[in-house]
Protein backbone atom coordinates (compact mmCIF):
# COMPACT_ATOMS: atom_id res chain seq x y z
CA UNK A 1 0.00 0.00 0.00
CA UNK A 2 1.22 3.48 -1.09
CA UNK A 3 2.34 6.04 1.84
CA UNK A 4 -0.33 8.14 3.13
CA UNK A 5 1.27 11.93 1.66
CA UNK A 6 1.77 14.75 4.36
CA UNK A 7 -1.02 16.40 2.23
CA UNK A 8 -3.47 13.15 2.98
CA UNK A 9 -2.78 13.00 6.55
CA UNK A 10 -3.80 16.95 6.86
CA UNK A 11 -6.60 16.67 4.74
CA UNK A 12 -8.19 13.87 7.07
CA UNK A 13 -7.48 15.95 10.37
CA UNK A 14 -10.05 18.18 11.92
CA UNK A 15 -9.45 21.48 10.79
CA UNK A 16 -7.19 19.86 7.67
CA UNK A 17 -10.17 18.79 5.12
CA UNK A 18 -9.53 22.05 2.64
CA UNK A 19 -5.84 22.16 2.24
CA UNK A 20 -5.96 20.73 -1.15
CA UNK A 21 -8.39 23.12 -2.38
CA UNK A 22 -4.99 25.69 -3.27
CA UNK A 23 -4.05 27.00 -6.33
CA UNK A 24 -1.04 28.79 -4.60
CA UNK A 25 -3.14 32.32 -5.66
CA UNK A 26 -1.24 34.40 -2.72
CA UNK A 27 -4.34 36.18 -1.73
CA UNK A 28 -3.40 34.88 1.85
CA UNK A 29 -0.33 36.02 2.02
CA UNK A 30 -0.57 39.79 0.84
CA UNK A 31 -3.58 39.75 3.41
CA UNK A 32 -1.40 38.62 6.77
CA UNK A 33 -0.15 41.19 8.71
CA UNK A 34 2.60 39.15 9.81
CA UNK A 35 3.91 38.38 6.49
CA UNK A 36 3.94 41.85 6.01
CA UNK A 37 6.71 42.14 8.96
CA UNK A 38 8.74 39.31 8.39
CA UNK A 39 9.69 36.91 5.77
CA UNK A 40 9.63 34.11 8.35
CA UNK A 41 6.17 33.60 8.04
CA UNK A 42 4.32 33.12 4.80
CA UNK A 43 0.67 31.47 4.59
CA UNK A 44 1.16 30.31 1.15
CA UNK A 45 4.54 29.13 1.26
CA UNK A 46 3.20 26.94 4.75
CA UNK A 47 0.44 25.38 2.11
CA UNK A 48 2.82 24.93 -0.08
CA UNK A 49 5.34 23.13 1.36
CA UNK A 50 2.65 20.56 3.08
CA UNK A 51 0.91 20.08 -0.67
CA UNK A 52 4.49 19.21 -1.57
CA UNK A 53 5.29 17.00 1.30
CA UNK A 54 8.36 18.93 3.14
CA UNK A 55 7.27 17.31 5.87
CA UNK A 56 10.28 17.91 8.08
CA UNK A 57 10.59 21.73 6.80
CA UNK A 58 7.41 22.62 7.96
CA UNK A 59 7.47 20.45 11.38
CA UNK A 60 10.77 21.26 12.03
CA UNK A 61 10.75 24.77 11.15
CA UNK A 62 9.20 27.73 13.28
CA UNK A 63 7.34 29.55 10.63
CA UNK A 64 3.97 27.49 11.57
CA UNK A 65 4.17 29.12 15.15
CA UNK A 66 4.40 32.72 13.71
CA UNK A 67 0.79 32.63 12.64
CA UNK A 68 -1.21 35.37 14.64
CA UNK A 69 -4.91 33.95 14.69
CA UNK A 70 -6.34 36.61 12.56
CA UNK A 71 -7.96 34.57 10.04
CA UNK A 72 -7.92 37.49 6.90
CA UNK A 73 -6.67 34.77 4.48
CA UNK A 74 -8.95 32.46 5.51
CA UNK A 75 -11.33 35.34 5.02
CA UNK A 76 -10.81 36.16 1.77
CA UNK A 77 -9.34 32.75 0.48
CA UNK A 78 -11.35 32.54 -3.12
CA UNK A 79 -11.17 28.59 -2.89
CA UNK A 80 -12.18 28.37 1.00
CA UNK A 81 -8.91 27.03 1.86
CA UNK A 82 -9.85 27.69 6.14
CA UNK A 83 -5.74 28.51 6.42
CA UNK A 84 -6.02 29.48 9.94
CA UNK A 85 -7.41 26.17 10.75
CA UNK A 86 -4.81 23.87 8.50
CA UNK A 87 -2.67 25.85 10.20
CA UNK A 88 -4.05 24.66 13.54
CA UNK A 89 -4.27 21.12 12.24
CA UNK A 90 -0.37 20.92 11.27
CA UNK A 91 0.44 22.55 14.69
CA UNK A 92 -1.34 19.58 16.20
CA UNK A 93 0.63 17.16 13.73
CA UNK A 94 3.85 18.97 15.40
CA UNK A 95 3.06 18.61 18.86
CA UNK A 96 2.04 15.35 18.83
CA UNK A 97 5.72 14.64 17.88
CA UNK A 98 7.11 16.18 20.10
CA UNK A 99 7.64 19.47 18.40
CA UNK A 100 6.25 21.80 20.87
CA UNK A 101 7.60 26.00 21.21
CA UNK A 102 8.31 26.28 25.20
CA UNK A 103 5.63 28.55 25.69
CA UNK A 104 2.79 25.48 25.11
CA UNK A 105 3.67 23.93 27.99
CA UNK A 106 2.58 26.80 29.90
CA UNK A 107 -0.53 26.66 28.24
CA UNK A 108 -0.72 23.04 28.83
CA UNK A 109 -0.09 23.48 32.11
CA UNK A 110 -2.40 26.23 33.26
CA UNK A 111 -5.59 24.74 31.48
CA UNK A 112 -4.42 21.11 33.16
CA UNK A 113 -4.25 22.31 36.77
CA UNK A 114 -6.18 25.73 36.53
CA UNK A 115 -9.08 25.25 33.92
CA UNK A 116 -7.64 28.05 32.68
CA UNK A 117 -5.03 29.47 30.25
CA UNK A 118 -4.32 32.50 32.17
CA UNK A 119 -3.92 31.73 36.21
CA UNK A 120 -6.41 33.78 38.14
CA UNK A 121 -3.99 35.04 41.35
CA UNK A 122 -5.63 34.63 44.53
CA UNK A 123 -4.80 38.37 45.26
CA UNK A 124 -7.22 39.17 42.38
CA UNK A 125 -9.65 36.82 43.74
CA UNK A 126 -9.38 38.27 47.02
CA UNK A 127 -9.73 41.78 45.67
CA UNK A 128 -13.30 41.25 44.06
CA UNK A 129 -15.64 42.51 46.70
CA UNK A 130 -13.75 45.22 47.51
CA UNK A 131 -14.46 46.32 43.81
CA UNK A 132 -17.82 45.84 43.94
CA UNK A 133 -17.50 42.12 42.06
CA UNK A 134 -19.25 38.96 43.16
CA UNK A 135 -17.26 36.07 44.38
CA UNK A 136 -15.64 34.02 40.81
CA UNK A 137 -17.65 30.25 40.50
CA UNK A 138 -15.70 27.31 40.98
CA UNK A 139 -14.17 26.30 37.66
CA UNK A 140 -14.96 22.48 36.02
CA UNK A 141 -11.65 21.28 36.38
CA UNK A 142 -12.80 17.72 37.04
CA UNK A 143 -15.02 17.43 34.11
CA UNK A 144 -12.36 19.41 32.02
CA UNK A 145 -9.68 16.31 32.88
CA UNK A 146 -12.34 13.94 32.20
CA UNK A 147 -11.95 15.58 28.79
CA UNK A 148 -8.26 15.82 28.27
CA UNK A 149 -8.26 11.84 29.50
CA UNK A 150 -10.55 11.06 26.80
CA UNK A 151 -9.09 12.47 24.07
CA UNK A 152 -5.35 11.95 25.47
CA UNK A 153 -4.73 15.67 25.57
CA UNK A 154 -3.37 14.56 29.16
CA UNK A 155 -0.47 12.54 27.67
CA UNK A 156 0.96 15.65 25.81
CA UNK A 157 3.45 16.40 28.31
CA UNK A 158 4.94 12.81 28.45
CA UNK A 159 6.21 14.05 24.76
CA UNK A 160 8.34 16.83 25.84
CA UNK A 161 11.90 16.39 24.47
CA UNK A 162 14.35 17.81 26.53
CA UNK A 163 15.01 22.14 25.41
CA UNK A 164 17.34 22.66 23.46
CA UNK B 1 -35.92 40.90 32.46
CA UNK B 2 -33.36 39.69 29.94
CA UNK B 3 -31.03 37.40 31.37
CA UNK B 4 -27.97 36.00 30.37
CA UNK B 5 -25.10 33.37 31.82
CA UNK B 6 -21.88 35.77 31.65
CA UNK B 7 -18.57 33.80 30.46
CA UNK B 8 -15.93 35.52 32.37
CA UNK B 9 -12.66 33.65 30.77
CA UNK B 10 -9.24 34.27 32.48
CA UNK B 11 -8.01 37.22 31.39
CA UNK B 12 -10.58 39.49 32.69
CA UNK B 13 -10.97 38.02 35.90
CA UNK B 14 -7.18 37.81 36.35
CA UNK B 15 -6.25 41.39 35.57
CA UNK B 16 -8.96 43.83 33.63
CA UNK B 17 -11.74 44.60 36.34
CA UNK B 18 -11.60 47.31 34.24
CA UNK B 19 -13.86 45.24 31.64
CA UNK B 20 -15.74 43.29 33.89
CA UNK B 21 -16.94 46.56 35.97
CA UNK B 22 -17.90 48.41 33.47
CA UNK B 23 -20.05 45.81 31.40
CA UNK B 24 -21.69 44.32 34.63
CA UNK B 25 -22.70 47.78 35.95
CA UNK B 26 -23.58 49.00 32.53
CA UNK B 27 -25.92 45.37 31.99
CA UNK B 28 -27.74 46.02 35.32
CA UNK B 29 -28.73 49.54 34.31
CA UNK B 30 -29.75 48.49 31.47
CA UNK B 31 -31.94 45.87 32.76
CA UNK B 32 -30.13 42.98 32.03
CA UNK B 33 -29.36 40.16 34.23
CA UNK B 34 -26.21 38.09 34.41
CA UNK B 35 -26.07 34.71 35.93
CA UNK B 36 -22.56 33.59 37.18
CA UNK B 37 -22.61 29.67 36.12
CA UNK B 38 -20.29 26.98 37.95
CA UNK B 39 -17.84 25.00 36.79
CA UNK B 40 -17.37 27.24 33.58
CA UNK B 41 -14.12 26.25 32.54
CA UNK B 42 -11.50 27.69 29.83
CA UNK B 43 -13.32 28.57 26.48
CA UNK B 44 -10.02 27.05 24.35
CA UNK B 45 -8.86 29.80 22.07
CA UNK B 46 -5.99 29.93 19.56
CA UNK B 47 -2.94 28.38 22.19
CA UNK B 48 -5.43 25.43 23.34
CA UNK B 49 -6.42 24.98 19.67
CA UNK B 50 -2.67 25.01 18.34
CA UNK B 51 -2.27 21.68 21.40
CA UNK B 52 -5.63 19.98 19.84
CA UNK B 53 -8.53 20.95 18.19
CA UNK B 54 -10.77 18.32 18.85
CA UNK B 55 -9.88 18.95 22.68
CA UNK B 56 -10.48 22.42 22.00
CA UNK B 57 -14.00 21.75 20.80
CA UNK B 58 -14.83 19.17 22.95
CA UNK B 59 -14.53 21.85 26.37
CA UNK B 60 -15.93 24.74 24.49
CA UNK B 61 -18.82 22.75 24.04
CA UNK B 62 -18.73 21.54 27.55
CA UNK B 63 -19.41 24.89 28.37
CA UNK B 64 -22.12 25.54 26.12
CA UNK B 65 -23.91 22.65 27.71
CA UNK B 66 -24.23 24.59 31.44
CA UNK B 67 -26.15 27.09 29.55
CA UNK B 68 -28.11 24.74 27.76
CA UNK B 69 -28.52 23.43 31.22
CA UNK B 70 -29.09 26.52 32.78
CA UNK B 71 -31.97 27.47 29.75
CA UNK B 72 -30.03 30.87 29.17
CA UNK B 73 -27.75 32.38 26.57
CA UNK B 74 -24.23 33.13 26.90
CA UNK B 75 -22.92 36.11 26.86
CA UNK B 76 -18.93 36.57 26.48
CA UNK B 77 -17.07 39.74 26.54
CA UNK B 78 -13.88 38.65 25.61
CA UNK B 79 -13.87 38.59 21.60
CA UNK B 80 -11.32 35.55 22.05
CA UNK B 81 -13.75 33.40 24.12
CA UNK B 82 -16.58 34.58 22.47
CA UNK B 83 -14.94 33.29 18.91
CA UNK B 84 -13.93 29.83 20.46
CA UNK B 85 -17.78 29.21 21.95
CA UNK B 86 -19.58 30.33 19.07
CA UNK B 87 -17.26 28.49 16.38
CA UNK B 88 -17.86 25.02 18.68
CA UNK B 89 -21.58 26.03 19.05
CA UNK B 90 -22.24 26.72 15.13
CA UNK B 91 -20.21 24.14 14.11
CA UNK B 92 -21.80 21.77 16.46
CA UNK B 93 -25.22 22.70 15.22
CA UNK B 94 -24.25 22.84 11.47
CA UNK B 95 -22.27 19.52 11.52
CA UNK B 96 -24.05 16.34 12.72
CA UNK B 97 -20.95 14.20 12.34
CA UNK B 98 -19.13 16.23 14.21
CA UNK B 99 -22.04 16.47 17.00
CA UNK B 100 -21.67 13.10 17.76
CA UNK B 101 -18.42 12.74 17.84
CA UNK B 102 -18.11 15.09 20.27
CA UNK B 103 -21.23 14.36 22.54
CA UNK B 104 -18.94 10.71 22.48
CA UNK B 105 -16.26 12.83 24.50
CA UNK B 106 -19.02 14.43 26.60
CA UNK B 107 -20.53 11.91 27.48
CA UNK B 108 -17.42 11.00 30.12
CA UNK B 109 -18.86 14.13 31.93
CA UNK B 110 -22.39 13.68 32.05
CA UNK B 111 -23.32 16.43 29.13
CA UNK B 112 -24.88 16.19 26.06
CA UNK B 113 -24.71 19.45 23.43
CA UNK B 114 -28.29 19.95 22.26
CA UNK B 115 -27.24 23.17 19.82
CA UNK B 116 -30.34 24.96 21.96
CA UNK B 117 -28.87 27.93 22.67
CA UNK B 118 -26.74 31.35 21.36
CA UNK B 119 -23.18 32.73 22.14
CA UNK B 120 -23.62 36.46 21.85
CA UNK B 121 -20.76 38.93 21.83
CA UNK B 122 -21.12 41.66 24.52
CA UNK B 123 -21.86 43.84 21.30
CA UNK B 124 -24.76 41.92 20.02
CA UNK B 125 -26.64 42.62 23.06
CA UNK B 126 -26.63 45.79 23.58
CA UNK B 127 -27.52 46.66 19.45
CA UNK B 128 -29.86 43.51 18.82
CA UNK B 129 -31.59 42.52 22.63
CA UNK B 130 -30.98 45.91 24.86
CA UNK B 131 -31.91 47.80 21.21
CA UNK B 132 -29.88 51.01 20.17
CA UNK B 133 -32.94 53.35 20.99
CA UNK B 134 -33.11 52.07 24.70
CA UNK B 135 -29.14 52.54 24.88
CA UNK B 136 -29.70 56.01 23.71
CA UNK B 137 -32.57 56.54 26.65
CA UNK B 138 -30.17 56.07 29.70
CA UNK B 139 -27.69 57.90 28.19
CA UNK B 140 -26.96 60.66 30.96
CA UNK B 141 -23.01 62.31 29.72
CA UNK B 142 -22.74 62.10 25.73
CA UNK B 143 -19.67 61.77 24.34
CA UNK B 144 -20.37 64.57 22.76
CA UNK B 145 -16.49 65.83 22.00
CA UNK B 146 -14.48 62.52 22.15
CA UNK B 147 -13.38 61.52 18.37
CA UNK B 148 -13.06 57.70 19.22
CA UNK B 149 -11.22 54.76 17.06
CA UNK B 150 -13.29 51.71 16.98
CA UNK B 151 -10.49 49.04 17.46
CA UNK B 152 -12.24 45.20 16.30
CA UNK B 153 -9.54 43.10 16.69
CA UNK B 154 -9.80 40.23 14.59
CA UNK B 155 -12.18 37.45 16.53
CA UNK B 156 -15.32 39.48 17.08
CA UNK B 157 -15.64 38.84 13.49
CA UNK B 158 -13.64 36.58 11.78
CA UNK B 159 -13.81 33.99 10.82
CA UNK B 160 -17.20 35.39 9.93
CA UNK B 161 -19.39 32.83 8.61
CA UNK B 162 -19.24 30.85 12.22
CA UNK B 163 -19.19 34.36 14.22
CA UNK B 164 -21.83 36.30 11.94
CA UNK B 165 -21.25 38.98 14.38
CA UNK B 166 -20.90 41.67 11.43
CA UNK B 167 -19.60 42.04 7.78
CA UNK B 168 -15.95 40.99 8.05
CA UNK B 169 -14.44 43.92 5.78
CA UNK B 170 -17.10 46.60 6.20
CA UNK B 171 -18.18 45.99 9.97
CA UNK B 172 -20.16 49.17 11.65
CA UNK B 173 -21.73 47.45 14.75
CA UNK B 174 -18.73 49.26 16.70
CA UNK B 175 -19.36 52.16 15.08
CA UNK B 176 -22.73 52.59 15.44
CA UNK B 177 -22.45 52.04 19.18
CA UNK B 178 -19.80 54.76 19.47
CA UNK B 179 -22.27 57.11 17.87
CA UNK B 180 -25.24 55.97 20.19
CA UNK B 181 -23.37 57.41 22.91
CA UNK B 182 -22.52 60.47 21.64
CA UNK B 183 -19.60 59.77 20.35
CA UNK B 184 -17.36 60.45 17.24
CA UNK B 185 -16.41 57.28 15.55
CA UNK B 186 -12.75 58.27 13.70
CA UNK B 187 -11.66 56.72 10.74
CA UNK B 188 -7.83 55.06 10.48
CA UNK B 189 -5.74 53.24 7.83
CA UNK B 190 -6.06 49.71 8.39
CA UNK B 191 -8.68 49.66 10.85
CA UNK B 192 -9.36 45.93 10.60
CA UNK B 193 -5.92 44.38 10.84
CA UNK B 194 -4.39 42.31 13.90
CA UNK B 195 -3.08 44.06 17.19
CA UNK B 196 -0.51 40.94 16.92
CA UNK B 197 -1.65 40.11 20.66
CA UNK B 198 -1.77 36.05 20.21
CA UNK B 199 2.08 36.54 19.38
CA UNK B 200 2.98 37.97 22.72
CA UNK B 201 5.44 35.29 23.93
CA UNK B 202 6.06 33.54 20.65
CA UNK B 203 7.79 36.36 19.58
CA UNK B 204 7.74 39.72 20.97
CA UNK B 205 9.50 41.84 18.57
CA UNK B 206 6.85 40.51 16.39
CA UNK B 207 3.71 41.31 18.33
CA UNK B 208 4.88 44.73 19.44
CA UNK B 209 5.61 45.44 15.42
CA UNK B 210 2.21 44.73 15.19
CA UNK B 211 1.41 47.09 18.01
CA UNK B 212 3.25 49.73 16.47
CA UNK B 213 1.23 49.41 13.39
CA UNK B 214 -2.18 50.10 14.89
CA UNK B 215 -0.82 52.72 17.15
CA UNK B 216 0.95 54.96 14.73
CA UNK B 217 -2.19 54.67 12.34
CA UNK B 218 -4.50 55.48 15.12
CA UNK B 219 -2.02 58.21 15.87
CA UNK B 220 -2.41 59.81 12.77
CA UNK B 221 -5.90 59.77 12.65
CA UNK B 222 -6.33 62.45 15.66
CA UNK B 223 -8.22 60.50 17.54
CA UNK B 224 -8.49 60.74 21.69
CA UNK B 225 -8.92 57.30 22.34
CA UNK B 226 -9.27 53.76 21.42
CA UNK B 227 -12.41 51.81 21.62
CA UNK B 228 -11.26 47.78 22.47
CA UNK B 229 -13.50 44.63 22.80
CA UNK B 230 -11.35 42.52 23.48
CA UNK B 231 -8.87 42.22 26.37
CA UNK B 232 -5.72 41.30 24.22
CA UNK B 233 -5.91 44.24 21.88
CA UNK B 234 -6.35 46.03 25.40
CA UNK B 235 -3.29 44.29 26.64
CA UNK B 236 -1.23 44.40 23.21
CA UNK B 237 -2.26 48.42 23.16
CA UNK B 238 -2.21 49.72 26.85
CA UNK B 239 1.04 47.59 28.19
CA UNK B 240 2.07 47.87 24.29
CA UNK B 241 2.63 51.25 24.81
CA UNK B 242 5.06 51.20 27.70
CA UNK B 243 7.01 48.97 26.20
CA UNK B 244 7.04 50.56 22.73
CA UNK B 245 8.30 53.51 24.44
CA UNK B 246 11.25 51.94 25.52
CA UNK B 247 12.52 50.00 22.88
CA UNK B 248 11.57 52.69 20.35
CA UNK B 249 11.33 56.03 21.87
CA UNK B 250 8.21 57.24 21.06
CA UNK B 251 5.59 58.10 23.10
CA UNK B 252 1.72 58.13 21.73
CA UNK B 253 -0.11 58.81 24.82
CA UNK B 254 -3.19 57.36 23.63
CA UNK B 255 -5.65 56.29 26.71
CA UNK B 256 -7.37 52.44 25.18
CA UNK B 257 -10.64 51.81 26.95
CA UNK B 258 -12.67 49.07 26.13
CA UNK B 259 -16.56 50.03 24.98
CA UNK B 260 -17.91 48.74 28.18
CA UNK B 261 -15.85 51.34 29.71
CA UNK B 262 -16.83 54.33 27.41
CA UNK B 263 -20.16 53.25 27.96
CA UNK B 264 -20.46 52.95 31.74
CA UNK B 265 -19.20 56.98 31.47
CA UNK B 266 -22.15 57.85 29.46
CA UNK B 267 -24.55 56.07 31.20
CA UNK B 268 -23.41 58.73 34.46
CA UNK B 269 -21.26 55.68 36.72
CA UNK B 270 -18.68 57.13 38.25
CA UNK B 271 -15.11 56.51 36.98
CA UNK B 272 -14.28 55.56 40.43
CA UNK B 273 -16.39 52.65 40.58
CA UNK B 274 -14.41 51.26 37.29
CA UNK B 275 -11.10 50.45 38.43
CA UNK B 276 -9.74 53.23 36.05
CA UNK B 277 -6.19 52.79 37.58
CA UNK B 278 -6.18 49.51 35.81
CA UNK B 279 -4.76 51.55 32.79
CA UNK B 280 -1.50 52.51 32.04
CA UNK B 281 -1.97 55.00 29.81
CA UNK B 282 -3.92 57.05 32.34
CA UNK B 283 -7.62 57.82 31.00
CA UNK B 284 -8.31 60.89 32.90
CA UNK B 285 -8.49 63.21 30.09
CA UNK B 286 -10.51 61.16 28.85
CA UNK B 287 -12.82 61.02 32.11
CA UNK B 288 -12.47 64.62 32.23
CA UNK B 289 -13.84 65.53 28.61
CA UNK B 290 -17.18 63.69 29.30
CA UNK B 291 -17.87 64.21 33.01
Amino acid sequence: MRAESFSETIRERLGGETITFCYQCGTCASSCPVAKRTTDFNPREIIKLCLLDEKDEILDGKSIWLCCSCYNCQERCPQKVEIADVIYAVRNIAIEKGKVPNIYFEFFNAISNDGRIVKVSQFAENKRPQLGLPPLQPTGVDALKKILSTTGFDKFHLKKEEPQ
Amino acid sequence: MMSYAIFLGCTIPARQPNYELSARKSLSKLGVKLVDIANMTCCCPPPVQSIDLKTSLAIASYNICLAEEANLDLLTLCSGCFESLAMANNMLKHDQKLKTKINKILAETGKEFHGTKEVKHFLQVLKDDIGLNQLEQNIVKPLTDLKIAPFYGCHALRPSELLQLDDPERPQILETLIKTLGGTSIEYQNKLKCCGGLLRGVSDDLALDLARDKLINVSNSGADCIATLCPFCFVALDIGQIQIRSKFQEIYDIPVLHYSELLALALGIAPEELAPRTHKIRIDKIINKIL
